[in-house]
């Protein structure tokens, strides 16, 4: 029932994720912020299993950054993306494979251009410019189809977020209410507040 | 593994050439039988034959736990516990009722596991899984203060034992736990679970009865109520939950956890507040 989606605009990578903790019929925590900062230009959003989801986004996160103190130089978002793939399929061998859901959105520090990546439990990686995980993306994968174009303004694109918020809340059972959305451009990451 | 020829052993049927067995067996009808009523045998998986060792555990409890296994284990599951911080510390408080299925196995069970004069965590879920993990969090606890010559953060005592069950997920370990404290930050809760969960909030209730006790606390609960009231609402949470939740009841421990550590309210009688409750008028539905 969890909710992951996002899309590239003009010059950002935005994400969308609910911010609820649930188990069985039970809402635990509403608050809960789904995300990791990989490094100043790339954020990793997850859902799924309970606890996979924070041990492996935490391992994802302390290594990235480990390299980047190691290096004096951050990893590029496709190369987080890449990071996290091997890491994923290494552990999809194992006994017991971190069931993660992943995006990885990022912008490039000196371009700007920014970028997307969609993951999932299964280790498959792929550059998408508009995407979502999960029931969500049966209802609003379509929307974004319909309206989504590589020129969105953030404006523009906040109007994509509405746009398919109002579709799952229209929709969609898991009728969750309140989301973390974030914004990663040229200048970092930043939640917006819609 | 001991448990793999133990078949054998319980088995028992003596040894036919000793005189003193047959002297017993000539003065004794039921000798066998009475002898299988002492030592009953019962069949266990011969775990040798389990190709992969890591999942050997699990295909153990399985079998264990299965409807057609005549031994078969219930672990002591139904629960209400409930912890939330307010303006004068966090409140905790829960349920005594121990059960294994239908039955019910004790009344007056301690849940709230007092890992240290700071640290209190609760018990819902395996009452040996969450008693065992949460006095092994207490010794890591009293370890990390010696290293560091300061007392551990509630952050970090629950992280040490989200990771600690983490390492055995899948493999049967069934704990939904709060571990409460106060810390060099202030009032800290958090939720804890054998999925490896582990939450932070204001609020939680954990266990069979916690829909019970959150659908009270959250029309209840204010953040600045007084030390009286919100150990009421504890108490009355509890209460509900135990009302309604055959798996929840017997009786209600209250601790609050200041400042100078925690410190023991009360025990509370869930028959007794019934009938106390139900001579007070009901609280307005207008505020």
């Amino acid at each position: 029932m969890e909710i992951l989606f996002g899309f590239v605009g003009k010059d950002y990578a935005l994400t969308a994720s609910d911010n609820t903790a649930a188990r069985s019929i039970v809402v635990q925590k509403r608050g809960e912020d789904k995300s990791r900062i990989l490094s100043k230009h790339t954020l990793l959003s997850y859902n799924g299993e309970a606890g996979d989801t924070c041990q492996f986004s935490d391992y994802i996160a302390a290594n990235i950054k480990l390299y980047e103190i190691k290096n004096g130089v951050a990893l590029s978002t496709a190369a987080c993306t890449k990071f996290t793939r091997r890491e994923l399929a290494n552990s999809l061998r194992s006994r017991n494979a971190y069931q993660v859901n992943l995006l990885i959105s990022g912008s490039d520090p000196k371009t700007g251009v920014p970028s997307l990546f969609w993951l999932d439990h299964l280790a498959s990686a792929n550059k998408v410019n508009y995407t979502a995980h999960g029931y969500a993306s049966y209802f609003i994968l379509s929307t974004m189809d319909l309206y989504w174009h590589e020129n969105l303004t953030l404006e523009e694109g906040l109007g994509l977020v509405k746009k398919c918020l109002k579709e799952l809340k229209i929709r969609f059972i898991g009728n969750l209410p309140d989301f973390f959305i974030k914004v990663v451009d040229k200048n970092g990451i930043r939640e917006i507040k819609l | 593994m001991a448990l793999v020829n133990l078949n054998d052993v319980l088995s028992f049927t003596g040894n036919e050439e000793d005189s003193a067995f047959d002297d017993a067996k000539s003065s004794c009808m039921n000798f066998e039988t009475s002898l299988n009523f002492k030592l009953p045998t019962f069949s266990i998986q011969n775990l040798s034959d389990v190709s992969d060792i890591a999942t050997a555990p699990v295909d153990f409890l399985k079998q264990q736990m299965s409807n057609e296994n005549n031994s078969r284990i219930a672990i002591k599951k139904g629960t209400t516990t409930l912890a939330f911080v307010f303006q004068g510390g966090v409140i905790i408080a829960v349920d005594s009722r121990a059960t294994g299925g239908a039955y019910i196995a004790d009344g007056g069970v301690k849940k709230v596991i007092e890992i240290n004069p700071y640290l209190l965590g609760t018990m819902a879920g395996g009452a040996a899984d969450c008693m065992y993990w949460e006095r092994e969090l207490g010794r890591r606890c009293r370890l990390y203060e010696f290293r560091e010559k300061e007392r551990i953060t509630v952050s970090a005592a629950s992280k040490l034992l989200c990771n600690i069950v983490y390492g055995y997920k899948g493999m049967g370990l069934s704990m939904g736990t709060m571990v409460t404290g106060w810390d060099k930050t202030g009032p800290g809760l958090y939720y804890v679970d054998s999925d490896g969960q582990r939450l932070k909030s204001d609020l939680f209730s954990v266990g069979s009865g916690s829909t019970y006790a959150y659908g009270v606390l959250d029309s209840l609960y204010d953040y600045n109520m007084s030390v009286e009231d919100a150990i009421e609402l504890g108490t009355r949470a509890i209460y509900h939950a135990g009302h309604r939740d055959a798996y929840s009841g017997n009786t209600v421990n209250v601790y609050h956890m200041k400042k100078t550590g925690w410190e023991f309210i009360y025990n509370k009688d869930i028959n007794e507040l019934h009938y106390k409750y139900a001579a007070e008028a009901k609280p307005s539905t207008l505020s």
